[in-house]
């Protein structure tokens, strides 16, 4: 065990960080689970980017466990980030199930960008997540605000190894 | 073990609360989730209780058993080859381009999809086309050793002959009626391409030999086929829409092929074309390669956008509302676009009045009564206009997909506007029978009759060529009975408000029928059948 270091404000900044990208992918889950009708077919279809891959995951005898692990993903992602649970592992989880949603459709310029909220170039919010998780990732601050803090014997700002 | 209960021990009530705290955030967030989806669920199925639209598929036709039915095929043009395709016919030519097409792109699926159609149990054994090429071509594909196709010079020779039992009319438009008449008078099936006639006294004269005859004909407006329209046919059932007021339906292609300008083929010859029977009954006029390929652009051989364009739409609503012959047809327009010595109009607007048409009402009774139906074509611009079929409730757009918007001042649903339960801007009710389905449609014009349902439909999410069901529902008829979706009655209705549409352009004048007596009303002296096919551009009187 080592103490961070950090303040008590950089400490609470990343446990806000780590709470609202979990509430996110929750979120996301949830929805989808309460739809049947929900299926990543459309979204994989119109990929414009790696497109026989996509279209290889959108294919009939696939789609349905694209779907489950995606929700499944999405819900543990989710809720180990919210709770703060085995950090590390849901922040790599996150970065994959982000990097496909990125790489499908990919802001590159002259790519067609379909309907967003917003104007990118390279950068999307997408990306901006991921690199969030890169940084819960390197700081994985369990104390305080965390499950896995009733597991060990750590003290405020702690960080596991 | 016991460690780890000493670990939960040692912490503070303080550090305990902040441990757990993330709980009651997970399941507040998972509460929000559920009870945003099932509400929205919930506020859907209220909807679609109170629509109750029953969008399944129409039962399917009949069995295709018993021996085959033998069949001839008359003008084995553009469309004859289609048609002869969803028999299960197709050219050795057609099948090496699609199999190239299949290498070159693995997602064109033309050809496994011809592969896949359904055998109709039929046999080709006749062809009569005036042109040596393309004869030759339905005989080299089509024979097989113990079925070899046989070449009649003329379509008489062919009914004539004992090798058929139904043939399949896809000549130019003034040969439609008097082959199809001979057929039904030789006692056999006729499946015959739109427009039904060229003219008024033979469309006459066509439904009397049907009904002499007894036997099946099927005019090939096969978007009858298209599920979206049954669909359709409930949402007018139910009164989804209230009264219906005014019906928009368009035509819009920007391209050569679009506007008839059809490639001459280089064998084309007086020697490899029979002129004089390609003729006809139309004005002598010395060979002409451009007349024989590209007819439809003129009034002695086809019907221009009247005949050729406003018949898909106009059959596409009959089907729906079932409206009948208008009372009164104007139309106006022009040749705008392709000045090449046509004289059929390359733009037209058509109006077609129905003073006592109702699809139901939800305002006092007698408030609300007719209908105009509008049909508005350019072969200038290729910006797709939907169809609109307008209610005062709601508004229909038809295509393969159809999406239906609640009108803001519609009365039937005021209630649930003023609850927030309907907004306007998002449709009440969309029916997608492609489900997840993505087709790889290339042309210009196969994207714009696509849209329109012309050219395929959907079973059970799979794409299927509505040429086909047609050609299916037809052979069905013939063989275990029953009445074909676009049968006499639906091409008569055809025929005749085409025919208006098509005097009213010619003559510059609105054009009423007289639905009691069952005609065009024609001013003393006038000839209508004359004006309507007369090769020029107008007829004043």
């Amino acid at each position: 065990m080592k103490t961070t270091g950090f303040t008590a404000g950089q400490n609470a900044s990343l446990v806000l960080l780590r709470v609202l990208i979990g509430w996110h992918f929750f979120y996301e889950g949830i929805l989808k689970i309460y739809n049947p009708a929900w299926t990543a077919k459309g979204y994989l279809l119109s990929a414009t980017f790696l497109q026989p891959f996509f279209r290889w995951l959108a294919g009939d005898s696939i789609i349905q466990w694209v779907d489950t692990l995606n929700i499944v993903g999405l819900l543990a992602v989710g809720a180990a980030l919210l709770l703060g649970l085995k950090i590390r592992w849901a922040a790599l989880g996150g970065m994959l199930l982000l990097a496909f949603y990125y790489v499908a459709h990919p802001p590159f310029p002259g790519f067609e960008q379909g309907l967003t909220e917003g104007s990118y170039w390279i950068v999307n919010k997408n990306l901006i997540e991921l690199a969030a998780l890169v940084v819960l990732y390197q700081f994985p601050i369990y104390a305080s605000f965390g499950i896995e803090n009733l597991f060990s014997r750590k003290s405020d700002n702690a960080i596991t190894e | 073990m016991k460690n780890k209960k000493n670990n939960l021990f040692n912490l503070s009530r303080r550090d305990m609360l902040k441990s757990l705290a993330g709980i009651p955030l997970l399941g507040s967030v998972w509460f929000a989730g559920a009870k945003t989806t099932v509400d929205a669920k919930r506020e859907r199925e209220f909807l679609l209780e109170k629509l109750n639209i029953k969008a399944s598929p129409p039962p399917a036709t009949g069995p295709m058993s018993g021996s085959p039915v033998r069949l001839g095929i008359i003008g084995f043009g553009i469309r004859g080859e289609q048609l002869c395709r969803a028999l299960g016919f197709a050219t050795t030519e057609w099948l090496a381009e699609m199999k190239e097409a299949t290498e070159r792109n693995r997602h064109d699926t033309r050809l496994a999809e011809f592969m896949d159609q359904e055998n109709l149990n039929v046999k080709m054994t006749a062809v009569c086309d005036v042109f040596d090429v393309n004869a030759e071509r339905v005989v080299r594909s089509f024979s097989t050793p113990d079925n070899p196709v046989k070449r009649f010079a003329t379509h008489r020779e062919l009914i004539n002959s004992g090798t058929v039992d139904a043939v399949i009319i896809a000549t130019p438009d003034h040969w439609h009626a008097p082959m199809a008449i001979d057929a039904l008078q030789a006692g056999l099936h006729v499946y015959i391409e739109k427009p039904m006639t060229h003219n008024i006294s033979e469309t006459y004269a066509l439904r009397d030999a049907v009904h002499e005859s007894g036997k099946v004909l099927q005019v090939g407006h096969q978007h009858r086929q298209t599920q979206s329209f049954l669909a359709a046919m409930d949402v007018i059932a139910k009164k989804t829409l209230g009264h219906v007021s005014l019906v928009q339906t368009n035509t819009n292609r920007n391209d050569d092929n679009g506007a008839w300008q059809y490639d001459i083929h280089e064998k084309a010859s007086p020697e490899t074309i029979d002129w004089n029977l390609f003729l006809g009954t139309a004005p002598k006029v010395p060979f002409n390669k451009e007349h024989f390929f590209r007819w439809r652009k003129w009034w002695a051989y086809g019907s221009g956008l009247s005949g050729d364009l406003l018949t898909h739409d106009y059959d596409r609503i009959n089907c729906i509302l079932k409206m009948g012959i208008p009372k009164l047809v104007t139309a106006s327009g022009g040749i705008y676009t392709h000045r090449d010595g046509r004289n059929v109009p390359d733009v037209l607007q058509v109006n077609m009045e129905y003073p006592d048409f109702s699809t139901g009402s939800s305002q006092p009774e007698g408030k609300e009564k007719g209908m105009t139906f509008v049909y508005s074509a350019t072969l200038g611009n290729q910006f797709d206009r939907p169809t609109y079929l307008m209610g005062h409730d709601a508004t229909m757009e038809l295509g393969n997909v159809i999406s239906i918007y609640a009108d803001a001042r519609s009365t039937r649903y005021a209630d649930m506007l003023k609850e927030d339960r309907i907004d306007p801007e998002i449709p009440i009710y969309q029916y997608n029978p492609m489900g997840n389905a993505t087709d790889a449609v290339t042309s210009a014009t196969a994207k714009y009759f696509a849209n329109k349902g012309l050219l395929w439909t959907y079973r059970d999410g799979k794409r299927v060529d509505s040429t086909f069901l047609h050609m299916r529902e037809w052979l069905s008829c013939i063989r275990n009975g029953g009445n074909p979706s676009c049968g006499i009655q639906e091409g008569f209705e055809e025929a005749i408000s085409a025919h208006m549409a098509g005097l009213s352009y010619k003559l510059n004048r609105a054009i009423e029928w007289d639905a009691e007596a069952q005609k065009i009303i024609a001013k003393p002296g006038e000839d209508l059948d004359a004006i309507l096919i007369a090769d020029q551009e107008k007829v004043m009187a």
